[in-house]
């Protein structure tokens, strides 16, 4: 048989198909973002339309408009908060069927180690003097490798002795892991003088970015700013998802996730240490958390124990909305998530002229749509069957 | 010394005894073939030889190193790859993915880039399906990728579970006829098969397999002519 001696380039990967499976899924995802950014605002609109006749105080229709960018940069960061945290739950269920229900806890102490870098830093009074640039790399990389050692050790001793047991036992077992972080990290906090609101020490970020002014009227505009922390966030997010993307979809070690989570005795076939490449999707889903946690620390200033909670539920929510397994999904989910929550919490209240608060009914509409989701369609947004993952 | 041996080997589900005392040995270079009834053991037995079971007792050997307590990653390592019953192609891996998990292992990427058009070569099919995912391609086309897959190991011993399962006759026909070639390209097989006519007409020696225990053996020709498997197995009288 003829053995070609020099390998044809059709074997070889080339550079436009690592592109193509890098940018193919973020491309699809940011199809489903631009979408979901103009249904709410044109439902919105419209709303405030037929609304415009109850009220005589404001101009609907214009109020609306005037206040839409600043409502889509804040659903952009609520959303990749979401998609952010929400990876971690998907990849980890993906190649194991196991909700982690510790990693809002994995999120909560990124945040912590970061104010406790931050703080180091200014008790050693470098912190002020650190470019924010390099600063926030710095940070958020020591946010990962904390949270992602925690994940994989969290794995190692509260997941892994327990892989054959009935699948209650190892929720169970999350649960438990939880509370212990929650507790520990009071503890720490309360002892090295960080505090139970840990202050989340940073660099002087700047003034916002005034984008535009939107003129309302002949004599009045309104300007439209971008907080550099927010900012921050989505450029960070932006970066990790490209990353993550191309770990999972380009390279031998990301095929081999996917290839655990579509059958993992097949993969121990093929000579995969299965036990190694579940403990790698712990340290990146838990990497992902960690970042997600420092950039969270950053943009609200102050960090307790329960932070975790609320964010890694509704992440969580957002991993079940995109499809739970499902990568691509997860940021989807995510970004879908922060956009009706920016919408309700901006809107409701001016739309019922002040009758409900929007802000606290952000957390219902979430779980209403966790609650939704799972009574009409399990398989989740981007509509793959259950067992189809990663 | 043989190259792969098993000596007594005896394998449990739960409480449930599938292996009860399974001894054989693969020479180096043979096509053996492991033939029996449905739910006789064979899948047990490349099972437990893969390290995906662990016998309770009994021991595995090959290359003159006891593998029966090594993980199902070490064992691939040593050179036995395994291409599984009912061909677990990954489905949402294209065929391109599927045949780099065969080589997972590897690090040389000449080597890696040979074996892979030495698979087209042998299955021109999966070249023409390069960048589909896995679980669009016909149940023949699977079969290939499976073997091809297993191939991407350079394997020492290649384990075939039922290759002809639900296959149209021609297609097995042709699978068959690329077994064989895989064998005389030097790559030992061990092929589990109910199409017992096909397994032990490419075989050079068999082993009958009945509810865990090996009940005959011999070579290919012999089992063929035995009255008992033509009359178990072959469908004469
Ligand atoms: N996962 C399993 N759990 C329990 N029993 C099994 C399992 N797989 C196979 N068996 C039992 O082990 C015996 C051998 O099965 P198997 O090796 O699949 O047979 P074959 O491949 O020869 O058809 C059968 O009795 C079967 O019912
Ligand atoms: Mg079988």
């Amino acid at each position: 048989m003829a053995v070609a001696a020099i390998p044809t380039p059709i074997v070889r990967r080339t550079l436009r198909m690592t592109l193509a499976s890098v940018f193919g899924p973020l491309g699809q995802v940011f199809l489903f973002v631009v979408g979901s950014a103009v249904v709410l605002s044109v439902v919105t609109v419209l709303i405030a339309v037929l609304l415009r006749g109850t009220r005589t105080d404001v101009d609907l229709v214009q109020a609306t408009l005037v206040i839409l960018p600043q409502v889509l940069i804040d659903g952009l960061v609520r959303g990749f908060l979401f998609a952010t945290i929400a990876l971690g739950y998907t990849m980890v269920y993906g190649v194991l069927e196991f909700i982690n229900f510790a990693h809002g806890e994995i999120f909560m102490v990124g945040a912590f180690a970061g104010a406790a870098f931050g703080s180091v830093l200014a008790s050693s009074g470098v912190l002020s003097a650190l470019p924010v640039p390099l600063y926030v790399v710095v940070a958020v990389l020591v946010g990962m490798a904390v949270s992602g050692l925690l994940a994989v050790s969290i794995e190692r001793v509260a997941y892994r002795p327990l892989r054959g047991a009935p699948r209650l036992v190892p929720l169970i077992s999350a649960i438990g892991v939880s509370l212990l972080l929650q507790d520990a990290v009071r503890l720490i906090a309360n002892l090295s003088g960080l505090g139970f609101n840990a202050r989340f020490q940073t660099p002087n970020f700047g003034p916002p970015i005034r984008l535009a002014e939107i003129p309302v009227s002949p004599d009045r505009a309104i300007p439209l700013i971008l907080d550099v922390r927010a900012l921050t966030f989505i450029i960070a997010a932006i970066l990790m998802l490209i990353g993550l993307n191309y770990l999972v979809n380009a390279t031998k070690l990301g095929t081999a996730i996917r290839a655990v989570a579509q059958d993992r005795p097949t993969a121990s076939l093929m000579g995969i240490n299965v036990n190694q490449i579940i403990a790698l999707t712990f340290l990146i889903g838990g990497a992902l958390g960690g970042a997600a946690g420092v950039l969270f620390g950053i943009r609200v200033g102050t960090v307790n124990p329960y932070v975790g909670f609320l964010p890694g539920l509704k992440a969580f929510t957002a991993a079940v909305l995109g499809g739970i397994g499902n990568i691509p999904g997860a940021m989807v989910g995510g970004i879908v998530l922060g956009f009706l929550e920016a919408f309700v919490a901006s809107y409701l209240s001016l739309m019922t002229a002040g009758a409900f608060s929007g802000a606290s009914y952000a957390d219902i509409v979430a779980f209403g749509i966790l609650i939704l989701i799972l009574i009409f369609k399990p398989s989740g947004l981007l509509g793959e069957a259950v067992s189809q993952k990663v | 010394m043989a190259l792969l041996e098993l000596k007594n080997v005896h394998t449990y589900y739960g409480n449930i005894h599938a292996l009860k005392g399974v001894s054989f040995s693969v020479e180096k270079g043979e096509i053996v073939t492991l033939i029996g009834a449905n739910g006789a053991g064979k899948s047990t037995t490349l099972r437990t030889i893969s390290g995906l079971l662990t016998p309770r007792q009994g021991e595995i050997w090959f290359e003159g190193q006891r593998i029966d307590r090594l993980p199902p990653h070490e064992i691939v390592a040593r050179g036995v790859l395994q291409s599984p019953e009912g061909r677990r192609i990954f489905p949402r891996l294209t065929v391109r993915e599927n045949l780099e998990m065969g080589a997972y292992q590897r690090k040389d990427k000449e080597g890696i880039a040979q074996d892979m058009e030495r698979v087209f070569a042998l299955f021109p099919r999966l070249k023409e399906r390069l960048n589909q995912k896995g679980g669009t391609l016909s149940g023949g086309e699977q079969q290939m990728l499976a073997i091809g897959r297993a191939l991407m190991g350079r394997p020492r011993v290649l384990l075939l579970d039922e290759p002809s399962m639900g296959l149209a006759p021609v297609l097995v026909e042709q699978i068959f006829d690329i077994i064989r070639e895989i064998n005389q390209q030097g790559t030992t097989i061990l092929l589990v098969e109910q199409n017992a006519r096909l397994a032990l007409s490419i075989a050079h020696r068999g082993y009958v397999l009945e509810t865990g225990r090996i009940v005959l053996s011999g070579t290919g020709q012999e089992l063929a002519n035995n009255p008992q498997v033509k009359a178990a197995y072959l469908g004469e009288h």
